[in-house]
């Protein structure tokens, strides 16, 4: 982890339903743990802070940098 | 630096992870009702009093919510809500409800607190189904679905409640799904600062218990077919009934500037004093 993440999975909420992999425009999650489904970001660099995630994930796992200026 | 969820700042720790099945709408819902808080400037909820009835929706604000809540009898969400807001005039009261919550069930309620024009925010959450019980066949279950209770196919047309909504006289009516984030979230800030019976319809994905009889594979292949199957309600005027079939018809339906009932029950006790 280091400064410049921008997105942050938690790993106890995360019940792997998969709507963040798909609902992603930049591909930015992918699976972790196969047995479960939970998720892991891969592409930080690619995240450009849009924030749908955090919205579409129905279990609170997903939090966002916020983008300065907004 | 760990960064938790925004919506978590009003929402109680110590029942998360959520009683929610993976991928149900449901958080969706919350999400975009804590968005709009935020954006309307509340650091926390102690301006708001939720209401709620028995289902699944209904355990949106009972554990979840950092507020006062009132979980109450099955369908009488609506009523209830209706006594605490004639004491609490100054608080917002929002009512969280399923389509048989509140539409089967408690429809009578519904209607009555429309006619009335109360200020209050009724969300229904429609997932096609009583999911807590099963998956019986609710009223908004689409034409020739498949549920528990039917097999072979639903043989009743659904309710469209917002209708209903808008023929008793409420002031504001909206109908939105889980994929319309953006314009869902706008809705609720537009219903919380409205003063008259705000009711928001948000179709929203079961994928455990609706989805699978369904036929829908997973979470984001039901958001997928709520994006093919919405129709804005500007293009709808124009279409046939044969081709709104299966789609659901989305935006603001009814954005009326009406006197709500505190406020005329205000000025009955005022005109009373006077007599007297």
């Amino acid at each position: 982890m280091s400064e410049l993440d921008k997105v942050f999975v938690d790993e106890k909420l995360c019940k792997g339903c998969g709507i963040c992999i798909n609902i992603c425009p930049y591909h930015v999650f992918t699976v972790k743990d196969e047995l479960k489904g939970i998720v892991t970001p891969i592409g930080q660099d690619k995240c450009t802070q849009c924030g749908i995630c955090e919205i579409y994930c129905p279990d609170f796992a997903i939090a966002i940098v916020p983008k300065k200026g907004m | 630096m760990i960064l938790k969820h925004f919506a978590r700042k009003y929402l109680r720790e110590e029942v998360l992870p959520s009683t929610f099945c993976p991928g149900c709408g449901l958080g969706i819902i919350i999400n975009c009702f804590l968005k709009a808080v935020e954006e309307l400037g509340y650091s926390n909820l102690n301006d708001f009093i939720f209401c709620s009835g028995i289902g699944c929706t209904a355990w949106i604000p009972s554990p979840h919510f950092k507020a006062d809540s009132i979980h109450t009898l099955h369908g009488r969400a609506v009523a209830v809500a209706f006594g605490v807001k004639m004491v609490r005039p100054e608080h917002h009261v929002v009512v969280f409800g399923g389509d048989g919550d509140i539409a089967g069930i408690g429809i009578g309620h519904l209607i009555h607190a429309a006619k009335r024009n109360l200020e209050i925010v009724v969300i229904m959450a429609n997932n096609f189904t009583y999911a807590m019980t099963g998956g019986q066949l609710s009223p908004t279950t689409p034409f020739e679905s498949l549920t528990l209770t039917s097999p072979y196919g639903n043989i009743e047309k659904p309710l469209d409640v917002v209708k209903v909504i808008d023929a008793a006289g409420a002031s504001f009516a909206a109908r939105w799904t889980t994929y319309h984030i953006i314009p869902l979230i706008r809705t609720i800030k537009t219903a919380i600062k409205k003063n008259g019976f705000s009711f928001i319809e948000v179709v929203s994905q079961c994928p455990t218990i609706y989805g699978r009889r369904a036929g829908f594979k997973s979470a984001y292949d039901m958001l997928k077919y709520f994006k093919e199957h919405s129709v804005p309600i500007e293009k709808a005027k124009n279409m046939s009934d044969e081709e709104l079939k299966d789609k659901f018809v989305v935006g603001i339906f009814v954005d009326r500037e009406k006197l709500g009932f505190t406020s005329l029950y205000k000025q009955v006790i005022n005109k009373a004093r006077v007599k007297l």
